[in-house]
């Protein structure tokens, strides 16, 4: 296989495949949680549930003191590299023409010098959390190979995306060939793995604070 | 052909005929000293190139014309002329030549047999167009003969080929799908001879010239990348030599070609252009006697050198964009994941309130019971 060839195969039907697995996968999955049901709850309501379940959803973003102490790299690094990623995805201009594509809408994009330094920053945030992982006796005995493996899936379309940008170590075709695989990847490993947090952690989040807005309790 | 006065012409050098033709000295060597950075090396070889063209005795080329437009053909011979380049050029007996050729029919034919005959083992074989292998390859004949068994025995005398124009190289608009034909490229066919690849649709006239130059100069093809294309002209992108790249890397794009950034000459990028992922020459040779290429006149990189490029999408949709239809698979991966989603909730409400209706209750005297 030529690098053109492959190129034409991660931009063909290679993407098709990774797009459909991802998305029967994320359906079933959240088809699957919405129609486990809960047991009716037959107490008399002390709260409203929608917006004590619409606060939570932000405020569970704004770590409590507590937490930030003990683990303040987790959630420094944390929040570096996911701002880093949401703006390498959605405001590289390259990225933004696939999105029109696909979805039909578009929007303004960043300069690119300021995509390209997020996404070093993310990089180094994210090899960063796993030296932090590592060393932690805790975070190490806590994770199992899901993590690592979730962990190489987001890193790589970074690195190869920054590899591919600034034409560094093949050939473009090739590089950037690696780039779409990468990405296809992670599409395919996202309804299995953890990454469905993307979709479920705002459910779970609201789930919590309605439960505790009807409870009459601040969440 | 063969005749004692063919023979003297023969013998005449490639300097010899730039003099009668009024080309100086200084003239020679600076043609020979751009050859040899157009071909990036080292100018110590100035003087080797020099030599070796001086006493070069015009070698015979065969070109074989199968499923092409002729465009490779209006590129040579419309480049640069007159000047060095073209002159070159003539330096070669071109001994068959569809299209530029005086002698038709039977004659025609006996031209190439003769020279075939005459250089066995020498000649060089220029092919343009694909070649047909469908059905016998009855889809292209000339003189009854078809391209591919045409092909088989020229390539079988010649020193060495020289596959111009992306159908010879990659196979081109009659390899792309859906390949009516079963155009291959002449690499697919030969595989015993050595081959350059000087693709484009059409291929840049320098790039041909200093293919010839350096056969002539040291006997032997010049350095070729993965795809058998020649180091020198194709070993870097278009992008990364294009005016425009200032304008990409600070990710000012050109969105429609009428608009501001069109008129400011902004990257084409988001026009379809594939610059980036094409390496060709364009973009430092440029066309029309250096005066312009694509880009520079407004309009993105087709990527015409490359392979397969007429199966790559649209022209006018940005490289980031996949080639198939994503939103219908988007459409229709909603659609079944629904469908198998709701099957699964269906089995576990099933499990769920079968599990509910074997649940009994265990008391602590049942527990007390069984122990």
């Amino acid at each position: 296989m030529t690098s053109v060839e492959f190129l034409a195969w991660v931009r063909g039907p290679m993407f098709q495949i990774a797009v459909a697995i991802f998305v029967v996968g994320v359906v079933i999955r959240l088809i699957e949680i919405f129609a486990l049901g809960r047991k009716a709850d037959l107490s008399e309501p002390r709260g409203g549930e929608t917006m004590p379940g619409i606060v939570t959803v932000f405020r569970r973003s704004i770590p409590d003191p507590g937490t930030f102490k003990r683990s303040p790299f987790t959630i420094v690094l944390g929040y570096l590299f996911h701002i880093g990623l949401f703006i390498t995805i959605l405001f590289f201009v390259p990225h933004i023409e696939l999105f029109h594509d696909v979805l039909g809408v578009q929007w303004p994009g960043l300069p690119t010098p300021l995509v390209d330094a997020v996404a070093i920053i993310s990089i180094f945030a994210m090899l960063a959390i796993l030296v932090n992982r590592l060393r932690n006796p805790v975070l190490r005995f806590l994770s199992n190979g899901e993590d690592y493996v979730v962990w190489a899936a987001t890193l790589l379309p970074l690195v190869t995306g920054y590899f591919a940008f600034h034409r560094m170590l093949f050939p473009y075709q090739t590089m950037l060939g690696l780039h779409i695989l990468s990405v296809e990847i992670l599409l395919i490993l996202f309804p299995f793995t953890k990454l469905m947090h993307f979709f479920t952690s705002f459910v779970a989040r609201w789930y919590n604070g309605a439960a505790f807005g009807r409870r009459g309790v601040q969440s | 052909m063969g005749s004692a006065v063919e023979q003297n012409v023969r013998a005449i050098t490639v300097a010899d005929r730039l003099r009668a033709q009024g080309i100086s000295r200084r003239g020679f060597l600076k043609f020979c000293a751009s050859t040899a950075s157009l071909m990036a090396l080292s100018p110590a070889m100035v003087p080797a190139i020099a030599r070796a063209l001086e006493n070069a005795r015009r070698p015979s080329v065969i070109w074989l014309s199968f499923q092409e437009c002729t465009g490779c053909t209006e590129s040579l011979t419309r480049s640069h002329s007159p000047s060095v380049e073209s002159l070159i050029l003539e330096q070669v007996s071109l001994d068959y030549h569809h299209t530029l050729q005086a002698a038709s029919g039977e004659a025609a034919e006996l031209a190439r047999e003769t020279a075939m005959q005459e250089n066995q083992g020498k000649y060089l074989l220029v092919v343009d167009g694909s070649i047909p292998v469908k059905d016998g390859g009855v889809y292209s004949t000339i003189a009854g003969i078809t391209n591919v068994d045409m092909l088989n025995e020229v390539a079988a005398g010649a020193a060495a080929i020289i596959a111009v124009g992306s159908c010879a190289a990659f196979g081109g608009i009659g390899h792309a799908r859906p390949n009516p034909t079963g155009a291959m490229p002449v690499s697919e066919i030969v595989t015993d001879k050595p081959i350059v690849n000087v693709s484009g649709c059409p291929p840049i006239p320098t790039v041909i010239t200093g293919v010839l130059a350096h056969f002539l100069t040291f006997n032997k093809l010049p350095d070729l990348d993965d795809l058998g294309r020649p180091l020198a002209f194709f070993g870097q992108s278009i992008h990364d030599r294009c005016y425009r790249r200032p304008f990409y890397d600070k990710g000012l794009f050109a969105e429609s070609f009428d608009d501001e950034g069109a008129r400011k000459g902004w990257c084409l990028y988001r026009l379809g252009c594939k610059g980036p992922a094409t390496y060709n020459a364009c973009a430092t040779t440029k066309w029309n006697q250096g005066t312009s290429f694509p880009i520079e006149a407004g309009h993105p990189c087709l990527g015409c050198s490359e392979p397969d490029f007429w199966d790559m999408g649209s022209f006018y949709r940005a490289l980031s964009i996949p080639t198939e239809d994503t939103t219908r698979t988007l459409v229709y991966g909603v659609g079944t994941g629904a469908v198998l989603g709701a099957a699964a909730a269906a089995v576990a409400r099933s499990r769920k309130s079968k599990a509910k209706a074997a649940h009994y209750k265990v008391s602590v005297n049942d527990l007390e019971e069984s122990t």
